[in-house]
């Protein structure tokens, strides 16, 4: 006769139970399946969202009433157990009683309502079930209704996220002095409490309730302190005891949860438990992975097998979106105990690995969360780190020095490292029904129910998925900036405009960065793009810059600098060849060079001395040349119809006007020109950025050349009969190519990108959009066009820069 | 004996900037970071003598402006597949002034 096997409780242990049983063996027991909830099971974790308003009740459902039916397990929904007969083998409710021949009590846990007056009244709810979720959701309905939650753990904070997202006036109340203690050190918590503070949620931590008050509902919270806060609704989710209560009125061995052995067996043979209401080798369980895992070991125990538990290491993620927290293992303080933290406190990224004999045993993160993995694999495999430890913190990028490849680290991962947490799933796992034929994300994770619990580890397991999927499924591929975001260069422009993003911080934070502060790649490009989307309200930030930029000088190769003046289209003067002669005696120039950008280049110089020589140049009417600049270089002229016999037009002047509207630019890269007064083209304008050349019927206006690593010819543009229509053009293309390419693209790669037609679309064809770059162009210069060296020879601008903090040559001559 | 020397207020130094302390064996670069941390490690490269207080600094490491090598400002190691130690000093914060131990501004601390 097939064995009749009750089950008490339909939870998350009891479902994974019955799944693995019939998967193995659906004839082995005839099953019935109490549960005082008038449900059947569903995700648990996933309330959140429910209460947030994220996802609905029917989408967290896990066996449907359906699902029940067609295998055979006899449910009595809304019936709870009250009384088990170990002799007589039976288990009853108000109005049925079963017999068994195995029992499972899984009956989880029941949250713990504090002990004060008032605790009864209507409006005081526990966070548990649907039915307090709906109780909650009741309770948005009224405008501007008022919950306090007592206790600022995982569950709390979930529930005074969602019940802020709804609309309420929030309040935490906290008795440990920050939130989640368990889970968090103090520095995190107090980064989690600002995130939730800005969210607007109160948080009162050191509260001590005193008592609930009102008549017939509640009206209020009275703390110690003597605080009272008006409530409508008081969550209580002070923590949660093992609900044992069955078992004890039957006599069986009790602690704080149900003593099971290893096979999850009770005191009495025919009776087993598993979930939360257990307690195994004196440890309690409040996250689903360990229960699961319990679940498949009894499901073997009850079908002959002789499985055991083993708890492993497991972690924690808050579900609120947009708070990143995660935590593993131990991390309270010892003297044997070493610690690496690492934070940034205005990007709001906290992390602290918790070491012991070169091993982790702990870790907590706060605002940065990708490496969450990886130090848990670590924490349970009990790696040594001594190796690696310097980089440790920085995460596997770092570590294991593979930047670039997103899914290198992905793949570097053993095969039983555990991708979800949740329903542990490991790589293997999912590596395996691949092999066994799922070629979908969607198949991939039906089979092994990777993410398919709360979902934080999606992004992993399409990872996982695309290294075994291979060729058959591609992630959406794009470059990326740089490793520190998964944007690409294109996205993240979009994103500082769309979104108004006016400081490196803020895109850092907007769009999660994950380093603290970027990188020499990404930084200099963020400031790039901010300087070309908000001129005139974006502070530069210098730091951000390469120290060329920063300088405003070439740096060479034995750390002096070499500056070169602005000399407007090639022409000087003898006054200003004299003041370059009399600045290179003065400050001892050990080089002085015609360049190949037609001006003169002073070698050698001095970080110290760079603001007195340009002071000395600025008073003889010089500017900086830019020669160190992503922006507006040279502009090359010939000497053109002033002078030379084949000339067409005034190639110089023309030169000299452009130089004159663009110089102090800032651009992807460097910019350069050249104006040729006859095709003869000795001003080189051919291999430009942009290359003007004069002829009869007017100007050629040709972009996207080069000479340097690439030798490019340029192409024509467009030809147009006047000067002013060749500067407006000019003006233009320059706009549309500094607010379109990618930093450290030269015109021609960008040209290349976007194609000919498209730019002469846009400045040649419509002259609406061509006038509406060159004005931008404009108004942006009026920002930029200010000399870098006099701000810093005259009017004192990082004066820092150029003289020491402190000199003790001189003390210790002494 | 005072061990540390006073050499400047914390905000001498912008953020994520660096400057020089001059000394007869060589300049130290002092740094500070976006967490307010400062680090004093010699001005120089020992790829090829570039000026490391004129890099960026990212975290706490700093890019080397003239070929790119990357250093952890508390170790002085070169991070990566490049190798070379740039000497670090101890150096401290107390209410908002730069404190150097006066080790590093002597070449031979056992003539004092
Ligand atoms: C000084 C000068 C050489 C000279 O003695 O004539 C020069 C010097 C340098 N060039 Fe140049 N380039 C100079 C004209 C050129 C030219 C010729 C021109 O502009 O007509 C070219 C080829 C044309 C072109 O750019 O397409 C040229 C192509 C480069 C390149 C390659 C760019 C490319 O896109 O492939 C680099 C590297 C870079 O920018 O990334 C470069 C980079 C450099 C740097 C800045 C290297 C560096 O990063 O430290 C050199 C700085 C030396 C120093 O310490 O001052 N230099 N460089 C010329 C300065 C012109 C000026 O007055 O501003
Ligand atoms: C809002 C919320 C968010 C959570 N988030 C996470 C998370 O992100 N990650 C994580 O790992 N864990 C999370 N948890 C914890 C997780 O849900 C529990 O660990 C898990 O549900 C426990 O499973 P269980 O089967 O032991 O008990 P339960 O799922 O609680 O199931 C026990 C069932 O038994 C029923 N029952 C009790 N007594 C009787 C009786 N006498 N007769 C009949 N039926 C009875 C109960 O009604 C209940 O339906 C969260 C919990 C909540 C409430
Ligand atoms: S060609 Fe090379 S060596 Fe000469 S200046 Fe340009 S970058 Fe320097
Ligand atoms: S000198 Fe520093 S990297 Fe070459």
């Amino acid at each position: 006769m097939v064995q009749r096997l009750v089950i008490i409780g339909a939870g998350m242990a009891s479902g994974r139970l019955i799944e693995a049983l019939i998967e193995k063996d659906a004839d082995a027991y005839d099953i019935t399946l109490f549960n005082a909830e008038p449900r059947g099971n569903y995700n648990r974790i996933m309330l959140s969202p429910v209460l947030s308003g994220e996802k609905t009740y029917e989408e967290i459902i896990t066996h449907s009433d359906e699902w029940y039916v067609e295998n055979n397990v006899t449910t009595y929904f809304g019936e709870a157990v009250t009384a088990i007969d170990k002799t007589a083998k039976t288990v009853s409710t108000k109005s049925h009683t079963v017999v068994y021949d195995k029992l499972v009590i899984a009956t989880g846990s029941a949250p713990f309502i504090i002990p004060v007056s008032g605790k009864d009244l209507p409006g005081v709810m526990a966070y548990r079930d649907l039915d307090d979720v709906n109780k909650m959701l009741d309770a948005c309905q009224k405008p501007n209704a008022k919950a306090i939650v007592i206790g600022g753990g995982l569950l709390g904070l979930e529930a005074a996220a969602g019940l802020k997202e709804q609309g309420m006036d929030v309040t935490v109340l906290h008795i440990m002095p920050h939130l989640m203690e368990r889970q968090l050190d103090p520095a995190a918590g107090h980064l989690l409490r600002k995130a939730l503070e800005d969210r607007g949620i109160r948080i009162h931590t050191e509260g001590f309730t005193k008592a609930i008050l009102g008549e017939d509902k509640v009206d209020a919270v009275l703390l110690e302190d003597g605080t009272v806060y008006a409530a409508d609704i008081v969550v209580m989710s002070a923590g949660i005891r093992p609900e044992t209560r069955l078992a004890t009125d039957l006599g069986l061995h009790v602690e704080r949860g149900i003593v099971v052995t290893d096979g999850m067996q009770t005191s009495d043979p025919y009776i087993y438990a598993v979930g939360e209401c257990i307690e195994h080798r004196e440890q309690l369980y409040g996250l689903v992975a360990p229960l699961y895992d319990q679940a498949k070991v009894l499901a073997d125990n009850l079908l002959g097998g002789d499985a055991i538990f083993q708890p492993v290491e497991i972690s924690t993620k808050l579900k609120v979106t947009g708070c990143d927290l995660f935590s593993a293992g131990d991390f309270a303080e010892a003297d044997d105990r070493e610690e690496i933290v690492f934070r940034d406190a205005v990007r709001g990224v906290y992390k602290r690995l918790i070491l012991q004999n070169d091993v982790i045993i702990g870790a907590v993160m706060y605002g940065d969360t990708a490496d969450g993995g990886w130090f848990l694999q670590k924490i349970k495999d009990g790696e040594d780190i001594s190796e690696i430890r310097d980089t440790l913190i920085f995460g596997p990028n770092f570590a294991t020095g593979v930047p670039s490849d997103p899914l290198a680290a992905v793949a570097a991962l053993p095969l039983d490292a555990e991708i979800c947490g949740c329903n542990g799933v490991s790589k293997g796992d999912i590596l395996a029904a691949i092999e066994g034929g799922a070629d979908s994300l969607d198949a991939v994770k039906a089979l092994t129910k990777a993410s398919t619990s709360c979902g934080t580890c999606a992004g992993l397991t399409a990872q996982v998925a695309q290294i075994g999927l291979g060729d058959g499924f591609i992630l959406p591929e794009k470059e990326t900036i740089c490793k520190c975001s998964d944007l690409s260069h294109d996205d993240v422009r979009k994103l500082i405009v769309s979104n108004g993003l006016k400081s490196i911080h803020d895109v850092m934070q907007s769009l999660q960065w994950n380093t603290s502060c970027g990188c020499p790649v990404c930084r200099p490009a963020l400031n790039y793009y901010l300087v070309c989307a908000w001129p005139g309200e974006y502070v530069d930030d210098g730091q951000s810059r390469y120290i060329n930029e920063r300088v405003h000088a070439n740096i060479q190769k034995d750390g002096t600098y070499s500056v070169v003046p602005r000399m407007w289209g090639g022409i000087t003067t003898p006054d200003e060849l004299r003041a370059i002669a009399d600045a290179a005696d003065k400050y001892n120039v050990p080089t002085v060079k015609v360049t190949g950008g037609q001006r003169i280049d002073l070698l050698g110089i001095e970080k110290e001395d760079l603001p007195a020589i340009w002071y000395d140049l600025n008073e003889a009417g010089m500017v900086s040349g830019q020669a160190y600049a992503k922006g507006l270089r040279t502009v090359k002229t010939c000497v053109g119809s002033d002078h030379c016999r084949f000339g067409t037009q005034d190639s110089t002047g023309l030169g000299i006007k452009l130089e004159k509207a663009m110089w102090g630019a800032w651009s992807p890269h460097k910019f350069k020109l050249a104006v040729s007064g006859c095709p003869r083209n000795c001003a080189e304008a051919t291999c430009k950025d942009l290359g003007i050349i004069c002829v009869d019927s007017g100007y050629q206006i040709l972009v996207g050349g080069a000479a340097g690593m690439d030798l490019r010819e340029t192409e024509l543009l467009a030809q147009v009969s006047s000067e002013e229509e060749a500067l407006e053009l000019a003006c233009a293309f320059y706009q549309l190519y500094r607010e379109g390419a990618q930093y450290l693209h030269r015109p021609y790669k960008w040209i290349a990108k976007v194609g000919l037609e498209w730019i002469k679309e846009q400045c040649v064809k419509d002259l609406e959009t061509r006038k509406a770059l060159a004005e931008r162009f404009h108004y942006s210069q009026t920002f930029y066009q200010v000399d870098p060296w006099e701000e810093r020879a005259s009017k004192g601008i990082d004066a820092f820069e150029y003289s020491p903090l402190a000199d003790f040559t001189k003390v210790a001559a002494e | 004996m005072i061990d540390y020397i006073d050499i400047g207020a914390v905000e001498d130094i912008p953020v994520r900037a660096a400057r020089l302390v001059k000394t007869d064996h060589g300049c130290i670069a002092v740094f500070r970071t976006s967490s307010n941390k400062v680090y004093a490690i010699d001005d120089k490269c020992p790829h090829k003598g570039g000026p490391l207080s004129n890099g960026i600094q990212h975290d706490e490491r700093i890019t080397c402006p003239l070929h790119n090598w990357v250093f952890d400002l508390n170790t002085g190691r070169a991070q990566g597949a490049d190798e070379g130690t740039v000497k670090t000093y101890d150096i401290k914060v107390v209410d908002d002034r730069i404190m150097l131990h006066r080790s590093a501004i002597t070449t031979i601390v056992a003539a004092e």
